[in-house]
């Protein structure tokens, strides 16, 4: 396949219709297979910037390019296809009426069928230990259930590029780790958005910081985490009792 | 299909009717009202003949008459109408215990209850034997507008996403002191109602986001395909067309 990284941009800046400026040139390369985490307080512009990666939001300055493509208006459905964003509320993500109708509606506007469609959705599902759960409607689940099933929706239509949006986020803690070993198990690309440096550190070798619109820091996460002044500086803060140098993390 | 979804009609089941794919039968229910409803209202028997068909329907679906009769219930604000017409209709008059009663009133209230009971009781077997998931898919076989198609499941998925809002912000309300008691309090309900309908246009955003995010351009891809045999078909209609016979019959004799 392709030998570009994932996901290339540069200079990418955005201004909302309102006026708000909301990102100052970000720059950010992310390799096939690697793992990153995407940190930053509380309106530094990060689902901003992951609704720039499937062509969302756009008409600002700078490029994307995903796997070598620009997303651009005429390439957009394969670019949907190549990234898949899991957003924050599940009851958001799963529309259909259905588990199986919702995992299998990106390969259906994908243009599959029939038995190969089948396939896709048993394999996602499977893939996130939800395959027992096909024929549930999404909100008679659990949280933690629609979380997975929300990431089976976009693994289906195998991305090259996993979005997340703060996948932790109401999670209880085994399902935070239920997820985690999910997200460890899948060879693809992931960018994690996350508010949770535990689960950063976790799960991610590299983190990048945006704050106020640009990306303040690019690094090992581990590295990132030990900065405090850094940390600091970003409104950044560990949780009570946590010390990122005590882990040890491969 | 879906196992989900099993909305208070349904009644779960494995019979003949049951399995019958969701556009036969709804074919098949249409255009039994349709019969039952051009039917002239003085051939009396041929409605005792399309109760005797429903009864046979529901028999092969196996739904106990108990279960039909309490679902009927429905119909009854159209029975207190019903009730009404004779007491209130011009014309001529006939004297029953005592009362006296207007003869195209007692008509019209026969022929309101008779063709309105048939028509809910056939609807009530096709929700009782069809999933709500497959109604859906039924409509949009027959080649319903997709748009309604779509807006229909998405109030099935969002239903109770929306009443679970309106919970909690019920429960906030009251837990901040407040109980709805008379008309000074209307306000505040309607305000509730105000930020539902915001909350609920914002999540409809989101979700034409993530909609969007997997590829949606305007329609909704085909997932489940729902198809009938010859067989299926003929099997659905041997109840419109019987009654089409009684209705012929009531016309010419
Ligand atoms: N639709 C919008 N119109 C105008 N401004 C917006 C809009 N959405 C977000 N903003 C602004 O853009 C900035 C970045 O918002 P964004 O949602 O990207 O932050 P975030 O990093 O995702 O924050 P959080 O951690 O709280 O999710 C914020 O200052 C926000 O107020
Ligand atoms: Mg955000």
């Amino acid at each position: 396949m392709t030998t570009a990284p994932s996901l290339e941009i540069s200079g990418l800046a955005y201004a909302y219709p309102d006026g708000h400026q909301a990102l100052f040139g970000v720059d950010l390369t992310v390799g096939r297979g690697e793992r990153v985490a995407l940190l930053g307080p509380n309106g530094a512009g990060k689902t901003t910037l992951v609704l720039h990666l499937n062509g969302i939001l756009a008409g600002g300055v700078g490029s994307v390019t995903v796997a070598g493509l620009p997303v651009e208006k005429r390439n957009f459905a394969e670019v949907r296809r190549r990234v898949g964003i899991v957003f924050q509320d599940p009851d958001d993500q799963l529309f259909m009426p259905t588990v199986r109708e919702d995992v299998a509606f990106g390969p259906a506007a994908a243009g599959l069928r029939g038995a190969e469609l089948e396939e896709r959705v048993q394999g996602a599902l499977e893939q996130v230990g939800m395959a027992g759960f096909a024929d549930r409607p999404p909100h008679h689940l659990s949280f933690g259930q629609r979380r997975r099933v929300a990431v089976a929706t976009v693994l289906a239509m195998r991305p090259e590029i996993l979005v997340l949006d703060e996948p932790s986020s109401n999670l209880d803690p085994a399902s935070r780790r239920e997820l985690a070993d999910v997200l460890r198990s899948l060879d693809v690309t992931v960018l994690m958005v996350t508010h949770d440096l535990p689960y950063a550190l976790e799960l991610c070798p590299r983190a990048v910081i945006l704050s106020e619109g640009v990306i303040a820091a690019d690094g090992r996460t581990q590295d990132l985490l030990c900065d405090e002044p850094l940390m600091r500086s970003h409104r950044l803060e560990l949780p009570f009792g946590f010390d990122p140098r005590s882990v040890h993390v491969a | 299909m879906g196992a989900g979804h099993a909305h208070k009609l349904y009644r779960h089941g494995h019979s003949p009717v049951h399995r019958l794919p969701p556009h036969c039968k709804l074919a098949a229910a249409f255009a039994f009202v349709l019969v039952v409803v051009s039917t002239p209202r003085e051939a009396v028997w041929a409605f005792g003949l399309y109760a005797v068909l429903v009864a046979g329907v529901a028999a092969v679906a196996r739904i106990p008459a108990g279960f039909l009769l309490r679902r009927l219930v429905i119909e009854v604000p159209f029975v207190a109408f019903a009730v009404l017409m004779p007491f209130v209709a011009q014309g001529e008059r006939v004297d029953v215990l005592g009362m006296s009663l207007s003869v195209s009133g007692l008509w019209g209230a026969w022929n309101v209850l008779a063709k309105g009971t048939l028509g809910v009781a056939a609807s009530v077997l096709l929700a009782s034997t069809t999933e709500l998931r497959a109604l859906l898919l039924g409509l949009q076989r027959l080649k319903l507008p997709p748009m309604l198609v779509q807006i229909a499941s998405f109030m099935i998925r969002y239903g109770d996403v929306v009443t679970d809002e309106l919970r909690r912000m019920s429960i906030a309300r009251r837990s901040r002191g407040f109980e709805a008691r008379g008309v000074r309090h209307w306000g505040v309900l309607a305000k509730t109602a105000g930020a539902l309908f915001i909350r609920s246009y914002e999540r409809g955003e989101r979700v034409y986001l993530a909609m969007v995010s997997r590829g949606y351009a305007g329609s909704m891809p085909v997932i489940d395909e729902v198809t009938a045999t010859r067989t299926q078909w003929a099997y659905a209609a041997v109840l419109p067309v019987t009654a089409l016979a009684v209705c012929l019959m009531g016309w010419t004799l």
